[in-house]
Parts: C-alpha cells; structure tokens; sequence
C-alpha cells in the first residue's frame, strides 16, 4: 500500500532488513521545525560491527543517533532495530528497544547529582531485578574494565573530560546491551585519552561482540575502530563501505573531507 | 479561500493556540505522572529528598513571611477596630484571613519563587546537559523518576508549611494586637476559637495542595521544555515562577468561590 505523508509525499514501503542487520534506515527525513536535518539518509549497520558515521560539523551526525534510539522521530522513510520496525512505534514499546541499547553522550551527560558509582548502576536499578550486592559487584566490575578502579564515590564534576567520557561510556554498557552508540567520544581530548578511549571501544565492542555505531570526525580514531565507515553531507549518507573503500572514494565530498582540504565542492 | 484564510494572520490566534498547546502540555504530563504516582512506580527515597529539598529549606522563607503579613493585618485593623469599637474580634478577623486566604496563598506564592524557581532552574541545568535524554536513551521515562517525586513532595510540603504559616500568622497578629492597641491575649484567642472553624482550616490545606500541585506541575513542565543554555534557563525559571504566581492567584479565586 502506498502511503504518504504528512506533505503529501510518497513514503517508501519499509524493507524488512536481512538478520544480519543490527540497525537499518530507510529514506529517513528528520526535522527540526522547518530545518530538514537528515534527508533520504538510507545506512544499514551490521550485527557485531562497529560503523563509524563521519562528517562535518553540523551535518546530522549526532541526530543519526537520536533516530537510532527513538530520542527524536523519523518525518519519512523507516527505522528497523533488530528485526523491529520502530518508526511509528509508541513510547512504550520503545523503552523495551531502548533498553537494550546504550548511549554514551557527547558531554557524557552524567547525573550531576549521583556518585560516579550511582550513575553506572542507573540502568540497571532501573531495568533488572539484580540485587544491592550484585549491581555494585556489575559495577566495580566495568568501572575496572575502563581503568577507572576506586571513583565510584566522587562525584562527576571532580573528574576530569576524558574520566567523565568513560564513565558514559561504564554506564552505556554496564548493562551488556545489544547496540552501542557513541556521539562523538574523542572531541575535545588530549592525543593520550584519545588513544585510551579508542582503545576502550575497541575493547569493549570485542569483549561484548556489540553493534556499535560511533559518530566522530576524528579520522585516525575513526581509521583504528571502524569496520564500516558512512561518510554523511548534508543530511544524505553518501558513501559507504569498509575504510579501505572510503579511503580510495572517488567522491570529491569524501577527499576533500579526508584530506581536509579548503579547496573542493564543500562550501565552508 | 481557504488556503488565504490559512495564510493571513489572524489576531489571537496564535496566542489561543499556544494557549491550548501548554494547558495541553501540563495535562499531559500531570496525567503521565499521576499513572506512576498511582501505581507506586517511585522511589521514596526520592521523594522524601524532595521533601527536605523543597520543604524544609522553604520554611525559613515563609515563617518571616507570615510573621509580617499577620502582624501588618493586625496592625491595620486594630486601629480600625479600636475606632469602631470593634477591637474584640481583631483575633478573629487575622485567623480567619490567615487560615482561609492569605496562608496558603502567600505559601503558595513563597513557594513558588523559591522552590519552583528551584525545580525549573535543575530540570532546566538537566535538559541542557542532555541528563534527560540520556535517561530517555535508557528507556526512564523523566515523568516517573524527575517529575512524580516532585509533585508528590510538593502536594506534602505546602499544606505543612501552611500550618506553619497560619500558627505564625496568628501570633504575629496577636503580638501586635497587644502591642498596638493594649488588647489581652485572652480577648484575642476567645474571638479566633469563635470566628474560625475547622472546616475553614480543611479548605485552607485544601487549596494549600492544589497550589502545591500547581507550582510543581508548572516548575517541571518549563524545566522540561528549556533549550539552549543558561540563558533558556534562566527564561524557563522566570516563566515558570510567574506562571505558576497567576495561576495560584487564579485558582484561589476559584476554590474560594466555590468554598466560601
């Protein structure tokens, strides 16, 4: 049947993604108000594999992420999470996705209320039966996994950038979830912390063998952790493939962004 | 012509519907919240924390408030009374606006400048750090773990911090009454036992909730809606004080209409 929108438009049908697809999108239109922020973006990330979603500042990295976990609802086109179409889906049903997924935030948007130990074991009072014991061992446990032993009782703000950005990164996967997303997890650090947390990313998608998707347009962090690689321009996916394809991408858009170059079609 | 219609600006219209669209809003969230107050899906602990948070730390603010505002009534109609000869029922006539208006009202008010500018102003700080979407992101929902607890404390504290007030009210009446115009304690207290009844306390705790309820409501709805940085911060607090001000005006006029 076809259907359309809320302008008028064609929307596609959905295509249920094969089972080895984590996350698909399909022709999405996202908008803030009037501005159109992600247009015909079509990705499709694999079970297990970490994509890397690159792009200038501005281009709808971090929305990618918001439409993945339902934090912001797609205009047109589709959204498929494990198998489960969750473009129109209630909010409900959503928190069961949700659930099983993690988020580590730009600014790690830590509860500035709570300890770093409170704010790691959120999700799971929140979502498991798991007991007082049982939660602060789960902790201990990945607090020490991300090198950061003895924190639990300081509170966020007496830690610093990159200590907040693995404590994000302790909660988003204390809880073992399915998807990780990651918006931007090397901005803003030393050369030092960010090979620590490109380490860590590394570490952890093996350890949990989860689909992670990481949006950052810092390229040798990008080159080190990426299996696929979604170079996103104004709003449209406009390649992808694994780093050695984006790497070698006639796209003028792509080279330029790659090269960093002043010169070519991106307007600056 | 229709789309002409469409086109034109037509005066009040966007005022009607952005009306609508925040009555519709706070509803909305009242009725979220209510679905976890219900059904006891809270913490406690949380909200006790309000409580201390909201409550305890507002009561110095209003005890001084209510001192003044008893003693002034005294003090303005003590000399009325004196004149008219009036002066045994100057104990009632402060009890009886104390405990019937000005209580809950002016608590509700201290209230809401103090403790809701408080609420706008962290929910706000939370919305702008992105610690609400990343409770979404966990699937939590912010109606069940930022939003209830409040509401719940704030329906508790403000009937509390009425008693209080009304108490330090009365007595700021009588100090004055005795002061001023030389009148015994005992005049004063047998005319607040025969003007004011205990159905009119009931209906002042009754009010004392609702504005409770509408200060906390009001708080957390402009909390949640803020954008941008310190600066939609700051916009939010001042609307949501000022909202929840005329909205405590209004809805007093309402109830005691209905009551008295």
């Amino acid at each position: 049947m076809i259907r359309l929108d809320e302008n008028g438009h064609v929307d596609k049908p959905a295509q249920p993604p094969a089972d080895d697809i984590a996350i698909s999108l399909q022709c999405v239109e996202m908008r803030y108000g009037q501005k159109i922020v992600l247009s015909d973006c079509s990705i499709e990330c694999k079970r297990g594999e970490i994509t890397c979603v690159i792009g200038l500042s501005g281009a709808g990295k971090s929305s990618i992420l918001r439409v993945i976990n339902g934090l912001r609802r797609v205009h047109r086109g589709h959204v498929f999470i494990n198998g489960n179409e969750t473009t129109r889906m209630n909010e409900r049903d959503m928190n069961e996705i949700r659930k099983k997924m993690g988020f580590a935030f730009q600014y790690s948007a830590l509860f500035d209320s709570l300890t770093v130990g409170e704010n790691v074991a959120y999700p799971l009072y929140e979502h498991t039966t798991l007991g007082r014991d049982e939660i602060r061992a789960r902790v201990d446990q990945t607090l020490e996994a991300l090198g950061l032993e003895g924190v639990d009782k300081k509170m966020p703000g007496e830690m610093s950038g990159g200590m907040q950005k693995r404590v994000g990164f302790a909660r988003a996967v204390v809880n073992d979830p399915e998807i990780i997303l990651f918006d931007e997890p090397t901005t803003g650090l030393d050369p030092i912390m960010t090979h620590v947390i490109t380490d860590t990313i590394k570490g952890m998608q093996t350890k949990l063998k989860a689909t992670c998707v990481v949006v950052s347009h810092d390229m040798p962090s990008v080159y080190a952790i990426a299996d696929n690689i979604a170079m996103l321009f104004e709003g449209t996916i406009i390649e992808y493939g694994p780093v050695g394809r984006i790497k070698s991408s006639k796209n003028p858009i792509v080279q330029q962004f790659l090269e960093g170059s002043e010169v070519g079609p991106i307007p600056i | 012509m229709s789309t002409a219609v469409h086109e034109r600006e037509i005066p009040g219209v966007d005022s009607v519907r952005r009306f609508f669209a925040y009555a519709g809003g706070l509803s909305l969230l009242l009725i979220d919240s209510c679905r976890y107050l219900f059904t006891l899906r809270f913490r406690f602990s949380e909200v006790m924390h309000q409580v201390y948070f909201l409550g305890v730390q507002s009561w110095p603010i209003i005890i001084l408030t209510s001192l003044f505002t008893g003693m002034v009534i005294s003090l303005e109609a003590a000399a009325q009374a004196v004149a008219y000869g009036f002066a045994t029922f100057i104990g009632g006539t402060v009890a009886s606006g104390e405990v019937r208006e000005l209580g809950p009202m002016l608590t509700g008010i201290v209230f809401a400048g103090r403790a809701g500018a408080a609420v706008t102003a962290q929910l706000g700080s939370m919305v702008v750090t992105e610690q609400v979407e990343a409770l979404q992101s966990m699937g939590v929902s912010p109606a069940k773990v930022l939003v209830a607890p409040r509401l719940l404390a704030c329906i508790i504290t403000v009937p509390m911090l009425t008693v209080f007030a009304d108490i330090v009210g009365v007595l700021g009446g009588l100090y004055m009454a005795e002061w001023q115009v030389h009148l015994s304690a005992t005049i004063y207290w047998r005319s607040v036992q025969q003007m004011v009844v205990m159905d009119d306390f009931y209906k002042g705790m009754f009010k004392a909730a609702v504005f409770g309820l509408i200060v906390a409501l009001v708080s957390c709805f402009e909390g949640l809606r803020a954008r941008g940085g310190a600066e939609g911060v700051g916009k939010v607090t001042t609307s949501a004080v000022v909202t929840a001000i005329i909205l405590i005006f209004a809805f007093n006029f309402v109830l005691s209409f209905l009551f008295f």
